[in-house]
């Protein structure tokens, strides 16, 4: 049985390794000086990530990509909040038809979804396409699961009825108990899943590079033109993107801890995991 | 008097309810319901949009160019999905035999490099084992020349990358499924004389084989819709459906939209099968669902 568990942890070990790898190796590529036949790098170095920092062009695609990402993650919040408000309070009936179709963008990839999307608005009266609004659009669509799950769950760990009817019952009109009540009790999950969708349109790339590539420059389309040019440069995009996301995720995960239910997983909404399309 | 205020009221109130909806319900109309229904439609127009046509399906189906391309998506996505689900069957068993902290340790781990795909991913291997990558280079000096003939930017090298993003997903998606087999079978079939081997081709295996198959759908569907690894590697030189689609309604050779729409909805079709698949299996072994 002991050398069973050894070859589990050495079976393990070996996985870690070769899931690692690619992370490793492109981050001792962003702090190397030189390196292209050691064993190691020759020296160490931080200018990379300076001069990337200093790079309009990179500023900009930063700039860009925070854009289109809080737009449709704020604008999504805002809509599924009080959608979702009126709906569980109002119209239950809606619940089941709603949740087919905000759950239908987890299903599509992004190759099909930009084909139906370049077809209506290329042209037609709302010929929006190469701009900044259809991605922001199309940002709004991707993230529907998340939020809708993120969202729907705090309402239901709050038990939203009961709630404003206590409220009500305590004299608060809808709108104060709204404003009062529900939205400080369902903020942190609410955060929770804003977070989740602002890493999943920060490392968006097929949608972007299909609607908006050659217009609009997020920091995804600004790695794919220079990976070939400066490698060094680019593991320090790479690097810099995951440490972003990797915050933004452990952020959420600390937030999703300090309420009931608050399981990150839960909070995805997932039963199991589904494709990533990547 | 009251009972026709209180319809006005009603009525004043059902308008402000569907005006509140109004948002959400023209966003996923606009962005999500209209453009597959437009689709739908194009894939069964003609290239100049005036006349109603199977021709769309029939060139993705007999034009070898296309056929090519929906045949080599099937395959790197058959071959990915299997060599990550035998691996993945073995470590994701190993994991559970850890003790509870570590197994939680080892899954956030794993989950971590699942977000690694995508154009990154592909940066890192070109780093890694591109023309002049490290490894590339310290082979070379080393003079093990069974890596010289490897090349990143060919089929066997899409492989590597796609079965490096296929694993962590089949580990996520397999750890759940043995806890279907419960120890007490386990004890039982060793008390009757079972070795491991029975044990595991006799009870265990049949008891997770739903989870398998569900699973490999479900990686087979990743693999399939996936673009954007598959793009910054090899851009648009290697003939994958999901590659030739970005092409094509890109404008990189030059657009044809109507084809694209009838290969987008070919994709689909997969796509549906393989998730109604999972959807099937996983009722059948994860009894936590029901």
């Amino acid at each position: 049985m002991k050398e069973k568990k050894a070859l589990h942890r050495f079976a393990i070990a070996l996985m870690f390794l070769y899931l690692f790898m690619p992370l490793i190796a492109t981050f001792l590529y962003s702090i190397a000086t030189d390196w292209y036949d050691t064993v190691l790098p020759k020296g160490l170095t931080l200018s990379w990530y300076v001069k990337l920092f200093q790079d309009v062009r990179f500023v900009a695609a930063l700039g860009r990509t925070l854009f289109a990402c809080s737009v449709a993650v704020g604008l999504n919040i805002a809509v599924m909040v009080v959608s979702l408000f009126i709906v569980s309070l109002y119209l239950p009936k809606l619940e089941r038809l709603l949740q087919a179709f905000v759950m239908l963008p987890y299903a599509i990839p992004g190759v099909i979804g930009a084909v139906g999307l370049i077809k209506v608005y290329s042209s037609g009266p709302l010929a929006i396409s190469g701009t900044v609004w259809l991605l922001i659009g199309a940002y709004f669509v991707v993230i529907l699961p998340y939020t809708y799950q993120g969202t729907r769950n705090s309402m239901r760990t709050v038990d939203l009825p009961q709630l404003v009817s206590a409220a009500e019952l305590l004299g608060a009109t809808k709108p104060k108990a709204f404003f009062k009540v529900v939205l400080p009790n369902i903020l942190p999950g609410v955060m929770v899943s804003a977070l989740l969708s602002f890493s999943v349109l920060f490392g968006e790339f097929v949608l972007t590079n299909l609607l908006v590539g050659g217009y609009y420059e997020t920091v995804q389309i600004y790695l794919m033109r220079r990976m070939r040019e400066s490698g060094h440069l680019s593991s320090a995009v790479v690097i810099s993107y995951y440490l972003f996301v990797f915050c933004l995720s452990w952020i959420a995960l600390k937030l999703g801890q300090n309420f009931k239910n608050g399981n990150f997983d839960n909070l995805r909404g997932k039963k199991y995991e589904l494709p990533h399309y990547r | 008097m009251i009972v026709v205020r209180g319809t006005w009221a009603q009525i004043s109130k059902n308008l402000w309810l569907a005006g509140a909806l109004l948002p959400l319900a023209a966003m996923i109309f606009g962005f999500e319901l209209l453009p597959i229904m437009g689709m739908l439609i194009d894939s069964f127009r003609a290239d100049d949009g005036n006349v109603w046509t199977l021709g769309q399906y029939i060139t993705a189906l007999k034009n070898p160019y296309y056929l090519v391309a929906i045949k080599n998506s099937l395959l790197i996505s058959l071959l990915s999905s299997f060599i990550a689900i035998v691996a993945a069957a073995f470590v994701a068993y190993f994991i559970t035999r850890l003790k509870p902290k570590s197994q939680e340790a080892v899954l956030t781990y794993v989950n971590l490099t699942a977000n690694f795909a995508g154009v990154p991913l592909a940066f890192a291997y070109i780093i890694m084992l591109g023309n002049s990558g490290l490894f590339t280079i310290l082979f070379q000096r080393w003079g093990l020349d069974i890596f010289s003939e490897f090349d990143l930017y060919s089929w066997s090298g899409l492989v590597l990358v796609y079965v490096y993003f296929q694993l962590p997903l089949a580990i996520l998606l397999l750890y759940p499924i043995y806890f279907e087999i419960k120890e007490q079978w386990r004890e039982a079939a060793h008390l009757l004389g079972a070795s491991d081997m029975q044990f595991w081709l006799q009870v265990g295996l049949p008891v997770i084989m739903p989870g398998l198959v569900g699973t490999f759908s479900i990686l087979f569907a990743n693999a399939m819709g996936a673009y954007a690894t598959a793009y910054a590697l090899v851009g648009s030189n290697y003939n994958l459906l999901s590659v030739r689609i970005g092409a094509l309604i890109s404008g990189d050779v030059y657009a044809r939209p109507h084809l694209a729409s009838a290969l987008a909805m070919l994709l689909a079709l997969s796509l549906i099968a393989a998730m109604l698949t999972n959807e099937y299996m996983m009722r059948r072994v994860r009894r936590d669902l029901k």
